[in-house]
């Protein structure tokens, strides 16, 4: 369990990025984190492999306290993929990159090879494997970047705006690969501004704005909120848009998805 | 790692009169001092030089920051000093070496917290600097921030895929830049093309002759520096031609070699 108690964080000695935030994630969750630019969402995350630590308040991965370990420990526990690939590629093949963090943590070469060889596969990367990571498009490089985190199996996967970048076929086969990291017991926590892709995949969402939790609940309960989500500046799925237009055929307003409007509208014309 | 000794560089707005200084003569000042630093080897005259800074640091309210740059130079300026004294320099030498060091520092740090990149330019362009030099040039500047931040998100995402910087013998320590410094560099390299492509698709350059809305004027404040920056240098070829100063030092030397050998043959 990740545990933040009143973090409160400022860089250097300007303005608080983040004004007290309490939090509880556990095992097996599927957290999405939103709110609007600057409101904190990347220093949040950059808390929990301890990159930042806390100004005040502390936070507790399996209740060991980020201020007192070092990154390269809990990041075997939290994988923590960054927004930009090109902060981090710089390995001549797409194979070696994705081994590097392997070495780091002193895994032996055969663990290493098997390891690589699936996550490519499940990446849909295999093809590339001996290529540059350099000479890939922007959605592969970012394919890269998340292999070479997921290849050593982190206990908490912490995504910073996976789905930038990537097609539709792409965020599908990404949403059914976290939905299955969630079903093995992993905790995925992504950061994204992505309403359509948060209403297909139904998680805890978590609402953040200027530096505060405003809202924290099912993904239907936040995502079909007016109020809420404009707080954020965000938009409303278009989903949730329809149930709204639909509100005087009296229609469940908590629907975000296609799949489940689609099978609760037809149950409705049946009637 | 903290990248926080560029604060000591950056340009911030402030209203004192060294902030309203013309650029070229607070340059000619920090190329005399430069100059000037060069030519001593004395620790006295080293001294003065690196003082002769400070009222115009403290007039121009740079102090804290000015001293954050020095904190972040420090390492190397004990390097020097080390370096120099077990090499066999007396301290006085040493120490010397160490503020002819802290004085280019600080003269630059001084010059860039109280010149806005674009009136640097734009001096550069009215001393008839071809105008796509000059534009590299501030670009350059400007960047450096940038190029810093970007630096420590390379350092926080290869920390996350378990790098450990500061573990592991000296080979090791320095092979541990290579993920820094290739992704750095790469990023840097595609951030001028789109850059460039940016620039082309805007017309840069298209019309030859540039007109600018601001131009520098020189201040009596100005002149009265130039003046004054003149005769320091005069003064100080001088006193390194005529006048000899006063050496002061310690009578500490770090043992040589031949100093070992008489002490174990003894």
């Amino acid at each position: 369990m990740i545990k933040v108690e009143n973090l409160r964080f400022s860089y250097f000695d300007k303005e608080e990025v983040l004004k007290g935030i309490n939090l509880e994630i556990y095992e097996g969750e599927f957290i999405a984190i939103m709110g609007e630019n600057g409101a904190g969402k990347t220093t949040l995350i950059k808390h929990f492999n301890g990159l930042l630590k806390p100004s005040s308040g502390r936070v507790l991965v399996d209740g060991i306290d980020t201020r007192k370990t070092s990154v390269a420990s809990l990041a075997k526990l939290v994988g923590l993929v960054f927004q930009n690939p090109d902060h981090q590629l710089f390995c001549e093949t797409v194979w070696d990159e994705v081994a590097f963090s392997l070495k780091n943590f002193n895994y032996s070469e055969d663990v290493i090879k098997a390891r690589v060889k699936k996550i490519l596969e499940i990446l849909d990367l295999t093809k590339y494997s001996n290529s540059s990571p350099f000479t890939l498009s922007g959605g592969e490089r970012k394919r890269v970047a998340l292999a070479s985190v997921l290849v050593w199996d982190p206990k908490y996967i912490v995504l910073d705006e996976p789905t930038i970048g990537q097609d539709y076929r792409q965020k599908e086969r990404l949403r059914n690969f976290i939905l299955q990291l969630v079903t093995q017991g992993k905790s995925v926590i992504m950061v994204t501004h992505d309403v359509e892709f948060v209403a297909e995949c139904h998680p805890r969402v978590i609402l953040l704005s200027k530096g505060r939790i405003v809202a924290d609940g099912p993904a239907e309960e936040i995502l079909s909120n007016e109020e809420f989500v404009n707080e954020c500046s965000l938009e409303l799925p278009q989903i949730s848009k329809l149930m709204k237009a639909l509100k005087d055929l009296g229609v469940n307003q908590k629907i975000i998805d296609v799949y489940s409007a689609k099978s609760y509208l037809v149950k409705m014309l049946k009637r | 790692m903290s990248l926080r000794v560029f604060d000591g560089f950056k340009f911030k707005k402030l209203n004192t009169p060294i902030h309203k200084m013309d650029p070229r003569a607070k340059f000619m000042f920090i190329i005399v001092i430069f100059a000037l630093s060069l030519l001593f080897t004395n620790l006295i005259g080293l001294t003065i030089l690196f003082l002769i800074q400070l009222p115009l640091i403290l007039l121009a309210k740079c102090g804290k920051k000015w001293l954050k740059t020095m904190k972040g130079t420090a390492f190397f300026a004990i390097l020097i000093f080390i370096m120099n004294f077990i090499t066999g320099s007396s301290f006085a030498f040493s120490l010397a070496m160490t503020i002819r060091f802290l004085t280019l520092v600080s003269s630059f740090s001084l010059f860039f917290m109280t010149t806005s990149p674009d009136d640097l330019g734009l001096a550069l362009e009215q001393m008839k600097i071809p105008y796509p030099l000059v534009f590299t040039f501030t670009t350059a500047v400007r960047l450096v921030p940038t190029i810093a931040i970007d630096a420590q998100t390379v350092i926080d995402a290869q920390k996350s895929r378990g790098l450990e910087l500061e573990k592991g013998n000296l080979i090791k320590r320095v092979k541990n830049f290579i993920p820094i410094l290739i992704p750095l560099i790469v990023s840097a390299i595609r951030r001028s093309m789109e850059l460039a492509e940016a620039l082309e698709s805007r017309g840069f350059n298209a019309s030859k002759k540039r007109e600018s809305y601001i131009t520098l004027k020189f201040s009596k404040l100005d002149y009265i520096t130039l003046i004054l920056t003149i005769l320091l240098l005069i003064f100080g070829i001088y006193i390194k031609l005529y006048v000899s100063l006063p050496q002061i030092d310690l009578p500490i030397k770090f043992p040589t070699i031949s100093f070992y050998k008489t002490f174990l043959k003894s």
